[in-house]
């Protein structure tokens, strides 16, 4: 430090202005409340100017755009297959349930974690029997409760199994309603996403309109 | 005066060059004690700057998008001369990285090297391997094959168990309502130039610290206590340049001569340092058989899949699975023992010492393989996954270890330790 500034820092410290006020015969209140008042205000910019940053990492209308309902054609589905469809990036599954399989599915109820449907996991129009509009379609989203992983399709019924679902990363075992078994890690059934028909053999998934 | 001396002259009327090459390596009085398990830190620096090094090369031929990023990494591997050893150093790298640190970490817990005064050196340790942890799950997903990105998938989820806010907070992180190009891009500004930043200061402040209140060692003993009368030098230190910087190179050698060993005969470490399912580019709708991160997060993963949900929330053992990490962060005040090394330590800690890392070595190896692998038991025990039943143990273990240490470590019968350090 010069000799300069030296001098300077020590008639500093004799007004009051020194960063220590221990030192100083007295407090200038008048500029030390000016600097609050200026930092908080500096605080505050600093935390409207954070506001963009945070808000560009969202999902951009790009994506939003690509988030749009999607129209499928399922009139050449035929009974016990199901096909995957993609909304939002994320597989959609339509299985074609046959009367043996919907049959079935009544017999499951006290294997199941949520057998009544009491976490809403559908939307109000599925929360029945089948989970389903139509009960011979199953419409959900192939993505596992637990975290995230895409189920494996298992459909071939043996003694103990009446098809359904297996996810391979963790194990959980899911009904043809999507409905998960006790004992699976996944926490809940899986999701049925907003869909209506638009025609008989046309279904529109992401939308729903607010009708069943 | 020759020319350099000069030279120098005029740089330290401008810049403090020669007081800091003093202040940190000719006159920085290290221990004359250090052992074996001193080498890491050194090494731990060398492998950032090689990290840094090979990472500023790939991102010369590197595509941070959906679209092209996999096929990029595979134009490197076949088509840029030398691009391939570039990947490789950089991959295996990252797996040494953990070895060196988790082996550094070990360190301070055998000789108590995050006592006082030397908390804070350990909390910028731990913001180094937090950071570090964030930078390897970042890097991860760019190679945009299906473990990267199914990985991503289930971190991602993991902040959408939080309760209320979660769901906004991962549509967040992934900038679209899937793990997608936005997803990529962003991370690939994390771990280019965002983590790498917070690391470097980190590891400035984790230096400085330690320069500040000196080395620990082997012994637990602060050779600052005793220096010599004229000279103002500890008895027992010894200038870091060129003791150390010379032993430091023995150890440099022989963990480049493992390095190149890896690199060139075993890149993938059979599935550790490169899995097999990300030699496959990344498909939404497709999940591969098992999911398993890569071995340096297993022993938490474990952690993760250990812990069962409250109701249908799987926030329990997300939340587990974070204190698993930050309970180190605590360590400096949850050891209560007179005695800082494991020298004068008693069996009690010792004991307990050997317990977390075996659990941590079971936990880690039930990270990399499925649940049902060894079956399950009888319906006496509710037909429970044997693999889920000993992570559940383990677990116990693992946070029993850091929860009683203030009960354990009092309670131990600790020896006397020496005046200064026994060499």
């Amino acid at each position: 430090m010069s000799d300069k500034q030296n001098d300077q820092y020590q008639a500093g410290s004799q007004t009051g202005a020194s960063c220590q006020p221990s030192q100083s015969p007295q407090v200038n209140l008048e500029k030390r409340n000016f600097l609050i008042a200026t930092s908080a205000v500096g605080a505050i910019g600093c935390a409207v100017v954070a506001v963009p940053f945070v808000k560009s990492m969202t999902p951009s209308e790009r994506a939003k755009a690509a988030g749009a309902p999607v129209e499928i054609d399922i009139s050449k589905l035929p009974a016990g297959e199901m096909m995957t469809a993609e909304w939002r990036g994320q597989p959609v599954w339509i299985i074609h349930r046959t009367d043996e399989q919907v049959a079935k599915l009544a017999n499951h109820g006290t294997q199941l974690s949520d057998p009544n449907l009491e976490v809403p996991q559908q939307p109000d129009y599925c929360k029945n029997k089948e989970r389903a509009i139509k009960p011979k379609y199953a419409v959900m989203l192939g993505v596992c409760t637990h975290l995230g992983c895409s189920p494996g399709q298992n459909f071939v019924a043996t003694a103990d199994w009446d098809g359904g679902f297996i996810c391979a990363c963790h194990g959980s075992k899911f009904d043809l309603s999507g409905r998960v078994f006790k004992g699976s890690p996944a926490p809940t059934n899986l999701v049925i996403p907003p869909h209506k028909y638009l025609t008989e053999t046309t279904l529109l998934i992401g939308e729903d309109g607010e009708v069943a | 005066m020759n020319y350099f001396t000069k030279l120098i002259g005029w740089v330290d009327e401008r810049f403090p060059l020669t007081s800091n090459v003093k202040a940190h390596l000719t006159e920085y009085y290290a221990p004359k004690n250090f052992n074996f398990w001193y080498f890491f830190g050194s090494l731990a620096l060398l492998v950032l700057v090689l990290q840094i090094i090979t990472g500023i090369f790939l991102t010369m031929h590197y595509k941070p998008s959906a679209e092209l990023a996999f096929a990029s990494v595979e134009y490197i591997m076949r088509d840029v001369p030398w691009g391939w050893l570039i990947r490789y150093m950089h991959s295996t790298g990252a797996s040494l990285f953990f070895v060196v640190v988790y082996l550094h970490m070990f360190r301070g817990l055998l000789y108590g090297s995050y006592r006082n005064p030397r908390e804070l050196i350990w909390l910028f340790g731990v913001g180094i391997f937090l950071a570090l942890m964030g930078e390897a799950f970042f890097g991860y997903l760019l190679p945009w094959g299906q473990m990267s990105y199914w990985g991503a998938q289930v971190i991602t989820n993991l902040f959408a168990t939080v309760p209320f806010i979660g769901p906004d907070i991962a549509e967040w992180l992934r900038g679209d309502y899937l793990i997608s190009d936005a997803t990529l891009n962003r991370f690939f500004a994390f771990h280019v130039i965002a983590l790498p930043l917070v690391i470097l200061g980190l590891v400035a402040a984790h230096i400085i610290a330690l320069h500040e209140v000196g080395s620990n060692n082997p012994d637990g003993v602060e050779i600052k206590k005793l220096k010599d009368k004229k000279t103002g030098i500890p008895l027992d230190g010894i200038p870091f340049h060129p003791y150390y910087s010379v032993k430091d190179l023995v150890g440099v050698v022989v963990f480049l001569m493992v390095f190149a060993a890896i690199i060139f005969f075993a890149p993938d470490m059979g599935g550790y340092f490169l899995e097999a399912n990300n030699f496959v580019p990344a498909n939404p709708l497709v999940t591969p058989a098992h999911i398993a991160p890569t071995w340096y997060f297993t022993p938490y993963y474990s952690i993760l899949r250990a812990v069962p949900p409250i109701g249908i929330s799987q926030f329990p053992g997300v939340a587990a699975m974070g204190l698993s990490v930050m309970a180190f962060a605590l360590l400096p005040w949850l050891d209560r023992s007179p005695v800082k090394s494991i020298r004068y330590k008693g069996n009690l800690y010792k004991a307990w010492l050997a317990a977390f890392v075996i659990s941590f070595f079971i936990l880690g190896y039930l990270g990399t393989i499925p649940a049902d692998t060894y079956g399950q038991f009888g319906a006496w025990l509710g037909k429970a996954d044997i693999a889920t039943v000993i992570a559940r143990i383990c677990s116990v273990v693992y946070f029993a270890f850091f929860v009683l240490m203030p009960w354990y470590t009092k309670k131990d019968k600790t020896k006397p330790v020496p005046e200064r350090v026994t060499g």
